[in-house]
C-alpha cells in the first residue's frame, strides 16, 4: 500500500469501523452471556419462598452452617450439611451487630429456616459451626440444594473487633 | 507509648502531605521555586516518618501487645516471628498502613531524582503523589486505625478507642486470635506486598501524566521519563498476581489457581489497561500517534489501583480475600471519583495540544501501529468485560433489588475470544513494520514463522487431539514461539555478519543494544508458556475422587496410585497431623511416592496439604480428604491430573527474566549520564 493523504475521515474509517465491531462484539458478549449465565444470589428464606420456580436454576445462596450438621460419607464422598437463614443484605446484618453475632444467632435458632446442601467433594478448610456459607449450585425437586462450589468464610476467627471472653455474652 | 507515638506520626505525616500539596500548588502558580522546595523536601520526610509508624506496629506486632486491638486480631503467641511480620497486611488497617509505606517510599524516591531539567513537572508530581499518600493516612487516621487499643470500662466492657475512655484501664488479653491458619504460609509474605508495590508503582508514571498535562508539556517527555517506574509497577503486579494463583495452586487444595473472585478480578484491572499502556508509549515515542490514548490508559490504570484497593478493602463483595465489612467504602468511592474527573477534566482542556503528529488515516491497517492499537482494544474489550461483570451485580442489586452473582463460566466465555485475539497478535506484530506494511510484505514475513505452527497442528492431529479451543491455542502459541525465535534468529545473524562477531556475542549484543524490544519478545515468549499451562489445566484437567483401603489403587490419565500407609502423629506446635502415603506408577513403573496431608489446628481449624509430582509434562495434585473417621480401612481422596500446569510457573519465571531485560538501563543511556 503506498502512503496517500488521506487524513479525514476516509483514512481513518476502516480504524473506526475496526473498533466499532470490536465494541460491538464486547456488547453483544455481555448482553447475551452476563445476564443469561449470572446467577441469582439468594438467601434460604427467599429460595423457599420461591420454592417451586426457583427448581433447577443455576443460584448462589448465603447461610451460616449449622456444625451438628455437617456428615461426610467416605462411601460417595459427598458432603452434607444444612445452614440456616441469614440476611443477605450488608446494612442489615450491621444493624443486628456485626457478621459473627448474625451468624451465631441463625445456627442456635431454631426457629429459623433450614436448607440441606449436598456437595460432591472434600470438606473446605473453612467449613465449621457458624461459618458463612456462600454455595453455587441448583435446588432440586427433591428439596435438596446440589452444589458445585462452596466459598466459606469465618468471621468469628478473622479480624473480631472485640474479644468475645470479656466482652459480656 | 508507642502507640500513641505511631498514631502521632501519622498524623504528622498527614498534615506535611497535605502541606507538600498546597505548597507545590502555591510554588507553582506563584513560580516560586522556593516553595516548590519546599513541597519536595516535605515529601521526602514522609518516608522516614511513616517508616517509624510502621517499625514501631511491626515491634507491637512481634511483641505481642495485645493491648492493641490490630496486634490482638492478627497475631498470637504461637506464631513465628516472620508471619508475626507479615500480620502488618494481614489485616485491613495495617494493610492501609503498609500501603501509605509503600506510597512513601515511591514519592520519596521520584522526588530525589535530579530534576535538573524537567522541573516543571515537578511540583504536580509532587501534589499527585502527596495527595494519594494523604488519602490513605485519611482513611488510618480516621476510620481504620491500627493504633486503637483495648479499654475497660468500670462497668467491665472492653472497648476499642484511641484514647482512654473516662475511667477506663488498658486491657491486655492474654493471647490474640491470630492470623488466619490458611494464611500462615510463606506465600502470604509475598503476594500482598508484590501486588501493592505494583499498585503504588503505578502512580509514578500517573503523577507525571498529570504533570504534563497541567504544565501543557504534553510531548512524550512524560512518558520517556517514566518508562522504567512503569516497566518495574507491571513487573511487580504480574508478579504477584501470579504469586496469587502460586498459593492458591499449593495451597488452597481445589487443584486450580484463578477463581475469577471479584477481588482477582480486581487485581486484574490495573494489569488490563497498564498492559496496553506499556505498548502504546512505544508508538508514541516513535511516531508521535496515540497521545490521547496514553493519556486516557495511564488514567484508568491510576483509578483501577485505587479500586483494587477499594474492592479488597470494603467488604462489597463476599470472597475469600475481602477484609471484614468496613466504612471506608464511601471514601473510596469519592476519591476514585475526585481523581478521575480532575483527569478527564485535564484531558478534555488539552485535548487539541495532543493531536496525533501522523495521521492514522495514512497508516495501513497491517502496519505495527495498527496491530498494537488493534492489541489495546483487545485489552480494552477484556477490561470492559471484566469491569461489568465486576459491577453488574451491584447494578442489579440497586436496580432491580435482586442480588446476583457472576461466575467464572461467564469470565472464560466471554474473554477467550479476546485472549486468542491477543495471542494472535503477539506473533504477527513483530513480523510488521512500521506505517507502510502491506498484506504482500506481511504476509512474505509469515510464511517461514507459520510452517513450524501448521506443523505442530499437523502432529497434534495425528496424536489425536480433537479439541478445538486448545488446537487453534497451541498452533497461535506455537505461531508465537517461532516469530520470537525468528526474530531473535534474524537480527542475530544479520548482526554477525556485518559486524563478525560469533553467534552467541552476537546475540548477547543485539538484545543487549535493544534491551526493550528484545525483553519485549522474551516476555512474549513467558506470557506463551503461561498460555501452555492454562490451556492444559482449563482445557485437559481430569479429576477423581475415591475412597480407599490400605493397598488398593486409583487410576487416573495413564496413572496409579496405590495407598500404602497412614499416619496419625501430633506436631511440635500442637498441630494435629494426619498423612497418607501413595505410590505413583506409570506402565508398570515406580514414580516414587506422594504424601497428601492435613493438619489441624489446637483450635480445630483444619489445613489441607495437596501433594503434587510435578513434571513438565503434567502435574499429578493428590487431595487427602479432610474427614474426622479416617482410618487405614476408609480414607478418602481426591486426585486431579493437570497436564501442562508447570509452564504456568516457568512462563512466569522467565518473564521476570524479560522484564528486567527490557527495563535495565540501555549502556549509552548510562554513558549519557555519566558525562551529564
Amino acid at each position: 500500500m503506498q502512503p496517500s493523504s488521506n487524513n479525514g475521515f476516509r483514512g481513518r474509517a476502516k480504524f473506526i469501523i475496526g473498533g466499532f465491531l470490536i465494541l460491538a462484539a464486547v456488547g453483544y458478549l455481555i448482553f447475551s452471556s452476563t445476564k443469561a449465565n449470572a446467577e441469582y444470589f439468594m438467601t434460604v428464606d427467599e429460595l423457599l419462598a420461591k420454592n417451586a420456580s426457583m427448581v433447577g436454576r443455576s443460584l448462589r445462596i448465603s447461610g451460616a452452617v449449622i456444625g451438628s450438621s455437617i456428615q461426610f460419607n467416605p462411601e460417595s464422598q459427598n458432603l452434607t450439611f444444612d445452614i440456616a437463614n441469614v440476611p443477605g443484605d450488608n446494612a442489615t446484618i450491621e444493624a443486628q451487630g456485626g457478621l459473627s453475632k448474625v451468624l451465631h444467632e441463625a445456627v442456635v435458632d431454631p426457629a429459623r429456616n433450614h436448607l440441606a446442601i449436598i456437595y460432591a467433594g472434600p470438606k473446605p478448610d473453612l467449613m465449621r459451626d457458624e461459618a458463612q456459607a456462600i454455595i453455587t449450585g441448583h435446588l432440586s425437586a427433591d428439596g435438596f440444594f446440589y452444589a458445585d462450589e462452596l466459598l466459606l468464610k469465618c468471621p468469628t476467627k478473622y479480624e473480631q473487633a472485640v474479644p468475645s471472653q470479656v466482652s459480656g455474652n | 507509648m508507642l502507640a500513641q507515638f505511631g498514631f502521632g506520626v501519622l498524623v504528622v505525616t498527614f498534615a506535611l502531605a497535605l502541606f507538600s500539596a498546597g505548597a507545590a500548588i502555591f510554588g507553582y502558580f506563584s513560580k516560586s521555586d522556593r516553595w516548590v522546595e519546599s513541597a519536595r523536601r516535605a515529601v521526602q520526610l514522609t518516608f522516614p516518618l511513616i517508616s517509624l509508624s510502621a517499625l514501631a506496629l511491626i515491634y507491637m506486632l512481634l511483641s505481642g501487645h495485645f493491648d492493641l486491638e490490630y496486634v490482638y486480631s492478627v497475631t498470637s503467641r504461637d506464631m513465628p516471628a516472620y508471619l508475626k511480620v507479615t500480620a502488618l497486611w494481614g489485616g485491613q488497617a495495617g494493610s492501609l498502613v503498609f500501603w501509605s509505606w509503600l506510597m512513601s517510599a515511591f514519592a520519596t524516591a521520584v522526588t530525589l531524582r535530579k530534576w535538573d531539567r524537567d522541573r516543571e513537572f515537578l511540583p504536580w508530581v509532587v501534589v499527585v503523589t502527596a495527595v494519594t499518600l494523604a488519602f490513605f493516612l485519611a482513611l488510618v487516621i480516621f476510620f481504620e486505625n491500627p493504633f486503637v487499643r483495648l479499654w475497660q470500662t468500670i462497668s467491665g466492657e472492653v472497648l476499642p478507642q484511641m484514647f482512654a475512655p473516662a475511667g477506663a484501664r488498658l486491657f491486655t488479653p492474654s493471647d490474640g486470635r491470630g492470623l488466619n491458619e490458611l494464611l500462615r504460609h510463606p506465600g502470604m509474605v509475598f503476594h500482598p506486598p508484590m501486588l501493592y508495590l505494583g499498585f503504588v508503582a503505578f502512580v509514578i508514571p500517573y503523577a507525571f501524566a498529570i504533570a504534563a498535562l497541567v504544565t501543557g508539556r504534553t510531548d512524550d517527555r512524560w512518558i520517556r521519563l517514566t518508562r522504567r517506574w512503569t516497566l518495574v509497577a507491571w513487573l511487580f503486579l504480574s508478579i504477584g498476581l501470579v504469586l496469587g494463583m502460586w498459593w492458591a495452586y499449593r495451597v488452597l487444595g481445589w487443584g486450580g489457581y484463578w477463581a475469577w473472585d471479584p477481588v482477582e478480578v480486581a487485581a486484574l484491572m490495573p494489569w488490563l489497561v497498564g498492559t496496553p499502556f506499556l505498548h502504546t508509549v512505544m508508538i508514541q515515542e516513535k511516531r508521535g500517534m496515540f497521545k490521547r490514548l496514553n493519556m486516557l490508559l495511564i488514567m484508568l490504570t491510576y483509578g483501577m489501583v485505587i479500586y483494587g484497593t477499594f474492592l479488597t478493602r470494603s467488604g462489597v463483595f463476599s470472597s475469600v480475600h475481602a477484609f471484614a465489612q468496613s466504612a471506608i467504602g464511601p471514601m473510596f468511592f469519592g476519591f476514585i471519583g475526585f481523581s478521575m474527573a480532575a483527569s478527564v477534566i485535564l484531558l478534555i482542556y488539552r485535548w487539541n495540544t495532543m493531536k496525533s503528529e501522523v495521521s492514522l488515516g495514512d497508516t495501513s491497517v497491517f502496519s505495527r501501529e495498527a496491530f498494537f492499537l488493534l492489541a489495546a482494544l483487545f485489552f480494552g474489550a477484556i477490561f470492559i468485560i471484566c469491569f461489568w461483570n465486576v459491577l453488574f451485580p451491584l447494578i442489579s442489586e440497586i436496580v432491580t433489588n435482586q442480588k446476583m452473582s457472576i461466575g467464572p463460566v461467564v469470565y472464560k466465555r466471554e474473554t477467550a475470544l479476546f485472549w486468542g485475539g491477543l495471542l494472535a497478535l503477539m506473533g504477527i506484530a513483530p513480523l510488521s513494520s512500521w506505517t507502510w506494511a502491506s498484506f504482500k510484505t506481511i504476509s512474505r514475513a509469515i510464511w517461514k514463522p507459520a510452517i513450524p505452527a501448521v506443523l505442530v497442528t499437523v502432529i497434534l492431529l495425528v496424536a489425536g487431539m480433537r479439541n478445538v479451543i486448545a488446537l487453534i491455542g497451541l498452533t497461535l502459541i506455537a505461531f508465537v514461539i517461532a516469530v520470537a525465535l525468528y526474530e531473535f534468529g534474524r537480527g542475530t545473524l544479520a548482526r554477525a555478519r556485518t559486524k563478525k562477531e560469533n553467534f552467541l556475542i552476537a546475540l548477547w549484543r543485539l538484545a543487549g543494544r535493544n534491551r526493550r524490544r528484545y525483553g519485549g519478545y522474551i516476555i512474549h515468549l513467558a506470557m506463551v508458556a503461561m498460555a501452555v499451562g492454562v490451556i492444559g489445566i482449563e482445557v485437559f484437567q481430569q479429576q477423581t475422587q475415591q475412597t480407599l483401603k490400605i493397598n488398593q489403587e486409583i487410576q487416573i490419565s495413564g496413572y496409579t496410585l496405590r495407598y500404602d500407609s497412614l499416619y496419625k502423629f501430633p506436631y511440635p506446635d500442637g498441630r494435629q497431623v494426619t498423612l497418607a502415603e501413595l505410590t505413583v506408577y506409570k506402565d508398570g513403573k515406580s514414580l516414587g511416592k506422594l504424601s497428601p496431608r492435613y493438619d489441624v489446628y489446637p483450635d480445630g481449624q483444619p489445613m489441607t496439604i495437596p501433594a503434587i509430582r510435578s513434571t513438565l509434562a503434567d502435574d499429578l495434585y493428590v487431595v487427602l480428604v479432610n474427614w474426622e473417621n479416617v482410618s487405614e480401612q476408609q480414607t478418602p481422596f481426591k486426585v486431579y491430573h493437570n497436564p501442562l500446569v508447570n509452564w504456568m510457573w516457568i512462563g512466569s519465571v522467565i518473564f521476570v527474566l524479560g522484564s528486567l531485560v527490557a527495563a535495565w538501563p540501555e549502556k549509552t543511556e548510562l554513558e549519557m549520564s555519566r558525562y551529564k
